[in-house]
């Protein structure tokens, strides 16, 4: 017998062909990445067509893939001159780019049918566009507004078709996008109050950058695809 | 004379019933609200950021600030994330006590709502009342964490340790007689479980007490009845979760739908609204605290039967005890490797979400295989609950938004994250 999500899986095969490729998940997630032309009409046909019924939104999730998969510490051989704190700062990227790798920006797309009890996730790149700009489903699930905003805000993404597509996390008059994997943690800009012109004033951060834990990418055999293969016949 | 059709009024975000730092930009004609603009954000921490630039344990303590009246249940949303990529089994008795402490939980924040929206709305002895019965439950969190609020008890792998024997006790003072000393102390002479078991069994009555101030009360019907009515399709649509979905009538419980832990063996019944008005909505939340008496009172019996581990065995993962790590090389340099690097997760990513006692929490992480998330996003039920705020009270009175962030059990430490 089939389980839930690979009868889901073949449904949605059947129905959508090439239009949603299915991304491999090594706990039982069911993931699919759309392309962002599609995505207005795979969504609409997965929250009213009865196979599906994904009438909630439960989630979306701005990613930034620039450094997925880069590390501090290189842990391949023995090192000879030993370890650094991982503290280099990096230049800061401008945005000023005219395109982006097609595959930097995704958006994330959580959905839940409660009448078949079952949970989909969707992704979408953003493309080569500066600004990144993806469809908005506001108008499919109303309860995406705050959600879009959120991800415009965190990673300037927008969304064409939202109503109301404003900050909503950070403060008023904040500039840069701070979830981006080139907007430093510490930030780009402090604020005290200045006595002298009796207001709160934006200096240039002064604070050094800091890493306690350098990012360390470990080839762990333990989850290696070809040993798990040999545990399982052993 | 010019007529002036409406104005705008600035509410919040210091003000003692916007739950926080909520401000509400209200366009009022008269007194009736005709649109509502939360501006949130003012708490915004950036957890999801720093989350990524730490070993996955340290951000343990970051969720129990995100929504801080429902500490353990957001570490429970993470770590289960994390067990997922990993792929490691928790021992039964970790899930029980785990299952035990969300219910806890579940109890403490529907005290917490129960007391703060009787008080925003008028009813000013319930808040005293809640508070009585929460000091309780903080203790047990105190005696099995070493912390009233932001536990960190829970661990990939299990929980940090097993239940206490003994329970924290009441100090002499100058201001407490020897008596009522006594009295306060009479219940902790035991273990922690005879003190959770001495609560379920007083517990039920405490509720009584408070369904007699509020449930028939005239003055809580006139201002919660037929106030934010919320249908089905709409609650659905706007992507509610939890007591709010339940309270508009759709039975949709994660624990009894998709269960995690040990929740599939416990007897326990969903309510479930019917009007979807404020009033349904604090029934829901009522009845809750009653069937999570019931979870907690099967979580102790259990717990009792069943000695064993708490915490998974695999040290790869979960470091080993002190006093292992004293006089075995093997558990030293585990121990040395957990706290100064910490673990890889597999390459990856998944969503686990649990019953929040505000609704559906979920934490989604992406790993590329390094000591640290790559991406961490938490989904926070209130972020939903409070972008349909102006849908809710569009027509109603401005006293009644008061209602409507008390009925969306709102907490900005969650919806800012």
């Amino acid at each position: 017998m089939m389980n839930h999500s690979e009868t889901l899986a073949a449904r949605i095969e059947a129905r959508f062909g090439d239009q949603m490729n299915r991304v491999a998940s090594s706990c039982g997630e069911l993931t699919y990445e759309v392309g962002k032309d599609e995505l207005s009409k795979v969504a609409t046909a997965l929250r009213n067509e009865a196979d599906f019924g994904f009438e909630m939104l439960v989630d979306v999730c701005g990613v930034d893939y620039l450094s997925y998969g880069s590390d501090e510490w290189i842990t391949e051989s023995a090192t000879g001159t030993g370890f650094s704190r991982g503290v280099e700062r990096k230049p800061v990227i401008l945005d000023e780019a005219d395109e982006f790798d097609p595959r930097r920006f995704a958006v994330v797309y959580h959905l839940l049918s409660i009448q078949n009890n079952i949970r989909l996730r969707l992704r979408v790149f953003t493309g080569t566009s500066n600004p990144p700009i993806v469809r908005s489903v506001v108008d499919i699930w109303n309860g995406a507004n705050w959600f879009e905003r959120e991800v415009f805000d965190l990673y300037g993404i927008l969304f064409d078709g939202h109503p109301d597509l404003r900050r909503i996390l950070t403060d008023y008059g904040f500039i840069g996008h701070p979830f981006r994997k080139d907007f430093p943690i510490i930030g780009n800009v402090e604020v005290s109050y200045d006595s002298d012109e009796g207001r709160v004033v934006y200096k240039p951060v002064t604070i050094e950058p800091r890493t306690l834990v350098p990012r360390v990418i470990r080839d762990d055999n333990r989850y290696s695809a070809d040993l798990k293969d040999i545990q399982k016949d052993g | 004379m010019a007529e002036i059709q409406s104005y705008t009024m600035n509410f919040g975000p210091q003000h003692p019933a916007a739950h926080g730092v909520l401000r509400l930009v209200l366009e009022i004609e008269g007194e009736t609200i005709q649109k509502a603009d939360p501006h949130v954000g003012l708490l915004h921490r950036g957890t999801e950021k720093l989350a990524e630039t730490k070993p996955f344990n340290q951000s343990i303590g970051y969720m129990d600030r995100l929504d801080y009246v429902s500490m353990m249940c957001n570490e429970h949303g993470y770590v289960l994330a994390i067990e997922k990529l990993l792929g490691i089994e928790v021992p039964a008795r970790a899930q029980y006590i785990r299952v035990m402490f969300d219910e806890v939980t579940r109890v403490l924040n529907h005290l917490m709502w129960l007391g703060a929206h009787g008080l925003d709305i008028g009813a000013m002895t319930m808040f005293l009342y809640c508070f009585r019965e929460r000091e309780d439950l903080m203790d047990c969190y105190e005696a099995v964490s070493g912390t009233r609020m932001h536990a960190t008890y829970y661990r990939p792998g299990g929980v940090y340790r097993d239940l206490p024997e003994t329970m924290p006790k009441y100090a002499e003072s100058k201001y407490r007689s020897k008596k009522e000393l006594d009295r306060m102390n009479s219940v902790r002479d035991g273990s922690m479980l005879d003190f959770i078991e001495d609560f379920t069994k007083r517990f039920p009555a405490c509720v009584d007490d408070y369904e007699t101030l509020l449930t028939d009360n005239r003055i809580w019907k006139q201002r919660t009845v037929n106030i934010a009515v919320v249908t089905p399709e709409r609650a659905m649509q706007l992507g509610f979760s939890g007591p709010m979905l339940r309270g508009s009538g759709v039975e949709w419980d994660l624990r009894k739908k998709q269960p995690y832990e040990v929740y599939d063996q416990m007897h326990f019944d969903i309510p479930v609204g019917v009007n979807g008005d404020c009033y349904d909505r604090y029934l829901v939340r009522v009845e809750e605290m009653r069937q999570s008496n019931r979870i907690i009172k099967q979580c102790v019996d259990w717990l009792r039967k069943n000695p064993g581990p708490v915490i998974a065995e695999d040290h790869k993962i979960v470091p080993p005890s002190r006093v292992e790590m004293k006089d075995d090389m093997e558990s030293l340099i585990h121990h040395f490797k957990l706290f100064t690097e910490g673990y890889c997760v597999p390459e990856g990513e998944a969503y686990s979400a649990i019953e929040h006692p505000k609704g559906e929490f979920g934490v989604y992480i992406i790993s590329d295989g390094a000591n640290k998330p790559y991406r961490v996003k938490i989904r926070a039920p209130g972020f939903a609950h409070l972008s349909a705020m102006s849908e809710m009270v569009e027509g109603h009175m401005l006293a009644d938004v008061v209602a409507v962030i008390g009925t969306q059990d709102i907490v900005f430490g969650e919806v800012d994250r």
